[in-house]
């Protein structure tokens, strides 16, 4: 199987800490990747190293490389295009503090497109396929903090997937929402699957079994176990997953 | 009465008198100027130019004057000003230039203005040879107010979430057009109520300007006040020279009335930027 993500021997230190040691994955194209681990096992670290988010931070090293597509990331490989390609949804939804449509809008006209049917067309689509269309269709010009958690998460997906991205990284993305939004954004990812490769931190393991086809189980700092869902969660070869999924630490 | 309660009781009242001192003050304050100024504040006065020749009062010439100062001031003082903090904020999060910048402006927050009008006639006036000429006091006025523009803007910014900055980055955006669409318009607020006390620091400002606007009541065009040599006096320097050095008292205390109210304004103005912008992040 074709990956689309890889890393090798990837090491990652905030000033002295050193958070990621070693990873090496690949990432197989159009699968949904949950990775899960206690807190400060390095998954979320690990998930911004895709678009390159940490160098953000002041103190961020890292070693190692990243691939898309059979390409270096850290290396001679413009940053702004590369998060074009890979999209990124947080844990806490954060709508820009303007309307729908100028939020949806936002990622296209970085990129140069400024026609207004083309943009139009581009709103509507993201919208679908966010399944927000219809709850918004008719106050696309109202601002976008007025929608409720759930909406603005999925206002924030579809703000995504406006730049037509490839991969999209999603950090706990339900972690601050009620049960039933929880549902509506897992079934969307699930829909997202056919045209997109989702790699999706979570807290919560039976949202990965739900959802993740393949699931990568992190603690502190290395990656213990890579491997199809439903093998890890119930023939995990590594006994710190065993005790993990099973309950025994969190 | 035990002693805890006697104690607390005399503390309370201690408090109640504090309060209504400084509040007697202050209406005493407003009162006298109110009282005092009413009397001359005519249409006449706000429109005049005051000639001995003629035979005329007015203080429209300072009026004028502090309109000039005040717009210069801050299109010098803003840009810098806001500017400044981007940098701080946006590109330099952290590390010894932020640090060294940050102490620098507290310290610059702290001088005396009479310190910045020496210097500003040293550089401005005399070095420059811009003359004693409101394109003087603004320069040095814009020195004046920096420190308080960038702290207020660097405030500013501090509070836009951070949520913002991440969801531009992550789509593919640049540092400069994040802080253009995104962080800026979050900001604006916080920005304009720093403005908007920046101008009343400059409306109250006397030492600094006597030394490099100058005292003069002439009439100033548009043209003349980029020009060195045209001296021109805003409201708080004409007010002190009506005092000090004519003695009319009486045109000091319309003045006064005048400056009152439009602090007044301003204050009202500043509160309710505060408001939107709480409301909005």
């Amino acid at each position: 199987m074709s990956s689309i993500l890889s890393t090798r021997d990837l090491q990652l230190w905030y000033g002295q800490t050193h958070v990621l040691k070693g990873i090496d994955i690949h990432i197989p194209e159009k699968n949904i990747i949950a990775l899960i681990g206690p807190s400060g096992c390095g998954k979320s670290t690990f998930l911004k190293c895709f678009n390159r988010l940490n160098e953000l931070e002041p103190q961020c090293k890292i070693s190692g490389s990243v691939l898309f597509r059979g390409r270096d990331i850290y290396s001679r490989y413009d940053v702004n295009s590369l998060r074009k390609s890979i999209g990124m949804v947080f844990q806490k939804p954060n709508p820009f503090p303007m309307s729908i449509y100028d939020n949806i809008a936002y990622g296209p006209r970085v990129h140069g497109i400024r026609k207004k049917t083309e943009l139009d067309e581009i709103v509507e689509r993201s919208l679908k396929q966010a399944f927000l269309w219809n709850e918004t269709k008719d106050r696309l010009k109202t601002n976008a903090l007025g929608l409720s958690g759930g909406q603005q998460q999925r206002l924030c997906i579809a703000r995504a997937l406006a730049v037509s991205p490839e991969v999209l990284l999603m950090d706990e993305p339900t972690s601050a929402l009620d049960p039933i939004s929880t549902a509506k954004i897992e079934s969307l990812v699930k829909e997202l699957k056919s045209k997109f490769t989702v790699i999706m931190v979570t807290h919560n393991m039976q949202q990965a079994m739900r959802i993740a086809d393949k699931t990568a189980f992190f603690l502190l700092g290395e990656m213990i176990e890579f491997n199809n869902t439903d093998v890890l969660f119930k023939t995990p070869f590594d006994k710190r997953t065993a005790d993990y999924i099973s309950g025994q630490f969190g | 009465m035990s002693k805890r309660k006697l104690i607390s009781v005399l503390f309370l009242w201690l408090c109640y008198i504090s309060a209504a001192v400084t509040v007697l003050l202050i209406l005493g304050l407003v009162f006298t100027v109110f009282i005092r100024g009413r009397e001359m504040l005519t249409v006449e006065i706000l429109t005049g130019i005051p000639s001995f020749l003629k035979g005329t009062i007015g203080i429209l010439p300072n009026i004028l004057n502090t309109v000039y100062i005040v717009v210069l001031t801050l299109g010098i003082a803003l840009p810098l000003g806001v500017g400044t903090a981007i940098y701080l904020n946006e590109y330099r999060r952290a590390g010894i230039t932020v640090r060294i910048i940050e102490f620098a402006v507290d310290i610059l927050a702290g001088v005396p203005s009479i310190i910045y009008g020496l210097v500003g006639l040293l550089v401005f006036v005399t070095s420059l040879g811009l003359g004693t000429s409101i394109i003087s006091g603004a320069l040095t006025m814009a020195f004046v107010v920096l420190p308080g523009i960038v702290r207020t803007s660097l405030e500013a910014l501090k509070s836009v979430p951070a949520g913002y900055r991440d969801g531009a980055f992550a789509l593919g955006t640049g540092r400069w057009h994040t802080t253009r669409t995104v962080v800026l318009p979050s900001a604006l607020n916080g920005v304009l109520a720093g403005a908007i006390l920046s101008v009343g620091r400059i409306i109250g400002e006397s030492a600094a300007l006597i030394f490099t606007a100058g005292v003069a009541d002439k009439m100033l065009n548009i043209f003349e006040i980029f020009s060195p040599n045209n001296s021109g006096s805003t409201l708080t320097v004409a007010l002190y020279i009506y005092a000090k050095e004519r003695g009319d008292f009486d045109m000091a205390f319309t003045i006064a009335l005048v400056l009152v109210l439009l602090s007044f304004v301003l204050n009202l103005s500043a509160r309710a930027l505060f408001k939107i912008g709480r409301v909005k992040t």
